[in-house]
């Protein structure tokens, strides 16, 4: 009995000593001093994240509703049964999907554009450049929406008056009234709002491509389209990445936009407006908890096949590692 | 030395700084005790949960407060702007057992949510008794639970039919005799105008459902009572076919105009004030607002002259309209600390003199029917006993703990207006609502 308890008591012992000698005294006060400011919000992090995720999975296991509390019963995986199997999630999903490729393909194109014309600017005019690009980016998301919403509205807005010379636009045309013409229009206010933030990501990885390379390139006689193609794109190919990573996460949890323009009306829900609804609106804690949970898993599939498949490098764009 | 002096002033600018921190942080402190001093007298504080309003229930608040001499005092505390975020908040507020909900200004269609697990503290006796006097019929159904009332009613909302008295002479109709939807639809048809409801994916299309299918002798939820899973729907009846034909009619035929299905009751105003007006469902505030817009120019005089009103339009000329009902009922918290007080309050804010001064000045109307006696209310609402007899025979939502499933799946289901068709979208809202009480299906 006694032998056992000092192995088990020697064996993070001796692994300790196995790796101490590898740090030196200054590593040590270092990764201390890490973890001293590190440590506060590493807790903190964990209170406010972790445990609302358990906390929502704990509850996604319940049949609960909150103005019915004397009814709550544990139904194991039911709510999720429910929510799969549901026509409404797969729409849902479906919607979210196509508002996230849509959006981050033309974002992406817009911001190569921005960024390079950010880039390519002259002195001059580069602060005041950067600064109207960035002035969609800075106004709130739930203010923009509303912009867009009145500009595009049937009675207050101005958008179907100034674009009555394209066909299909008239005065009498209800962008809010069937799928496509609301979901464009939401798409059009993210992507307006949204592209500063990707040409900002795309412009740090622009100064990053060596100058050298591109002048190299020119003096081989290489055209605009060769040096963009062969020399500046796989240069910065991980400040690509980490910009699609981050406005894919952030378009597929996209909210603010639809709940203000339709609020999910003619089929344009989202799977956070879905989310919101069943658990706010509804009262209904079990089954919105579970929609919770399937949004995080979701987040965390594109995490992985941007991070695993793609090989998107987060570290190295920090310059951490090269 | 110069560089000593350079210390000494950078260091009296920090003293400086810190001073000024100092006096910033006790302000703040002072800022967060003072409330905690005024609340430490003897006076009890009841706070009441309002509805945004022009500021009529924070008046009320005062005039009982002073009325009470002493015995509490009414703080006022802002919900939401709209009806579903204010119930969203209040039923958060009453599961978590907060005890600041004192009074709450509670739409009545959420009334049964409230009641049926015990969040309301029950009315008293004797206070249901006064407070139930001459109280209009529609307004009381909205205030009770399983026939007991649970609330106490404070004002009193109908819609009515607004019409513009160039069309109607125009299309022959008699105003002064009761009107259907069809003879309005064919009017609107026949002069090119357009009809003003609301067929937005809204709460107010709940509110049209249900006035139809009322209006023609039914009912959207058999009984009120029942269980999710037991609950049983009168869509798929005749009468809920003749709404859904009625409703498909004005969407096909383009009879409420291009913005139909977003319109909400401030656009059907917009669209009735224009030169396409003809008849409009709408609550009173029309009537300030369209005052109020000549006042500031946006409207001729001649609109204001030209507009003119009665009771909501009927569905079958034989039967009565059973016209929508609204407004807001009061209710107490059971975890109030100050329970009797608050019903005191509630008494003194729901005086009929209390009503009809809100009537005047914030447009709501009574739903004490002495209240519309003043003759302020007749002077400032020319319109008012078609109110009140509107008030009479107006029939509250489906009155259910699980109004908002019911609610939201027929307005899922019955817009856009002109999708709505008598032989499908009756039957399948009424299996698809069913499915979700079951726990079936998603909303």
């Amino acid at each position: 009995m006694s032998t056992s308890i000092k192995a088990s008591k020697g064996t993070p012992a001796t692994r300790s000593q196995r790796r101490r000698p590898h740090l030196s005294d200054r590593a040590k006060s270092e990764r201390r001093l890490g973890w001293y400011l590190a440590g506060p919000a590493f807790i903190v992090m964990l209170a406010v994240t972790l445990y609302p995720i358990l906390q929502a999975f704990w509850d996604s296991l319940f049949s609960l509703r909150l103005t019915a509390p004397d009814d709550k019963a544990f139904i194991w995986f039911a709510n999720y049964v429910t929510v799969l199997s549901d026509p409404v999630w797969w729409r849902d999903l479906g919607v979210t999907v196509i508002i996230t490729i849509v959006t981050v393909v033309i974002e992406l194109i817009l911001g190569f554009a921005l960024a390079l014309v950010m880039d390519k600017a002259i002195k001059s005019l580069r602060g005041l450049l950067r600064t109207a690009i960035l002035v969609p980016y800075g106004i709130i998301t739930v203010v923009s929406a509303y912009a867009w919403f009145y500009a595009f509205d049937i009675n207050s807005g101005y958008v179907n008056h100034w674009f009555s010379w394209i066909p299909g636009i008239n005065p009498d045309l209800n962008w809010f009234a069937e799928f496509w013409p609301s979901l464009f229009v939401i798409m059009a206010s993210e992507i307006w709002k949204t592209t500063p933030f990707i040409s900002l990501l795309l412009l740090a990885g622009l100064a990053q491509v060596p100058g050298e390379l591109t002048e190299a390139a020119q003096v081989d006689g290489a055209t605009w389209w060769e040096r963009f193609r062969k020399v500046i794109v796989p240069n910065m190919k991980a400040a690509i990445m980490v910009a699609v990573l981050f406005r894919t996460l952030d378009a597929f949890r996209i909210f603010d936009n639809v709940f203000i323009m339709t609020n999910g009306a003619h089929g344009t829900e989202v799977l956070s407006l879905l989310a919101y609804r069943t658990s706010i609106s509804r009262l209904e804690i079990g089954l919105g908890s579970a929609i919770s949970v399937l949004l995080f898993v979701c987040v965390l599939i594109i995490c992985f096949v941007a991070i695993k498949l793609f090989k998107v490098d987060l570290a190295g764009t920090q310059g951490g590692k090269s | 030395m110069p560089q000593m002096s350079a210390i000494t002033i950078r260091g009296s600018g920090k003293r400086k700084r810190l001073r000024h921190w100092a006096a910033i942080v006790a302000l703040g402190m002072g800022l967060t005790i003072l409330p905690g001093c005024a609340a430490s007298d003897s006076v009890p504080t009841l706070t009441w949960y309002i509805n945004p309003d022009d500021g009529g229930q924070a008046d009320l608040a005062q005039v009982c407060t002073t009325a009470a001499k002493g015995a509490y005092r009414i703080e006022t505390s802002l919900l939401p702007k709209d009806a579903a975020a204010q119930r969203e908040q209040l039923a958060r507020r009453l599961a978590a057992g907060d005890s600041s909900l004192d009074i709450m200004s509670i739409d009545p269609p959420f009334i049964p949510e409230l009641a049926e697990p015990g969040f309301l503290a029950p009315v008293p006796a004797d206070v249901a008794e006064r407070t139930s006097k001459n109280i209009l019929d529609g307004a009381l159904a909205g205030a009770t639970w399983k026939d007991q009332l649970v609330t106490v009613p404070f004002w009193a909302n109908t819609q009515i039919l607004w019409y513009r008295k160039s069309v109607a002479k125009a299309a022959g109709l008699d105003m002064t005799k009761p009107v259907t939807w069809d003879q309005l639809m064919d009017a609107t048809q026949k002069q090119g105008k357009y009809l003003g409801v609301q067929g937005a994916q809204a709460e107010s299309m709940t509110v049209w459902i249900n006035a139809l299918i009322e209006s023609a002798g039914g009912h959207i939820l058999l009984n009120p009572g029942a269980r999710a899973d037991d609950i049983k729907l009168g869509l798929t009846t005749p009468e809920g076919e003749k709404a859904a034909a009625i409703i498909g009619n004005i969407g096909k035929k383009n009879l409420g105009g291009p913005g139909l299905p977003t319109s909400t009751e401030n656009d059907s105003m917009i669209l009735f004030q224009g030169d396409k007006g003809s008849f409009m469902v709408n609550y009173p505030f029309v009537w300030p607002a369209t005052n109020a817009a000549v006042k500031a120019g946006s409207v001729d005089q001649d609109v204001l002259d030209d507009i003119g009103w009665t009771l909501y339009p009927r569905v079958d000329t034989e039967t009565d309209t059973a016209p929508p009902l609204g407004g807001i009922n009061l209710g107490v918290g059971s975890k109030s600390q100050h329970k009797d007080l608050a019903y005191k309050a509630i008494e003194c804010i729901t005086s009929p003199e209390n009503q009809a001064t809100y009537f005047v000045t914030n447009g709501n109307p009574p739903s004490n029917s002495t209240a519309y006696d003043d003759p302020r209310v007749e002077k400032q609402f020319p319109m008012a006993a078609t109110i009140r007899e509107s008030l009479k025979l107006a029939a509250p939502r489906p009155q259910t703990p699980f109004y908002n499933e019911i609610s939201t799946g027929l307005q899922q289901r019955w817009t856009p207006p002109s999708a709505v068709d008598p032989a499908t979208t009756p039957q399948n809202s009424q299996e698809f609502i069913l499915a979700v009480l079951r726990g079936d299906r998603l909303l």
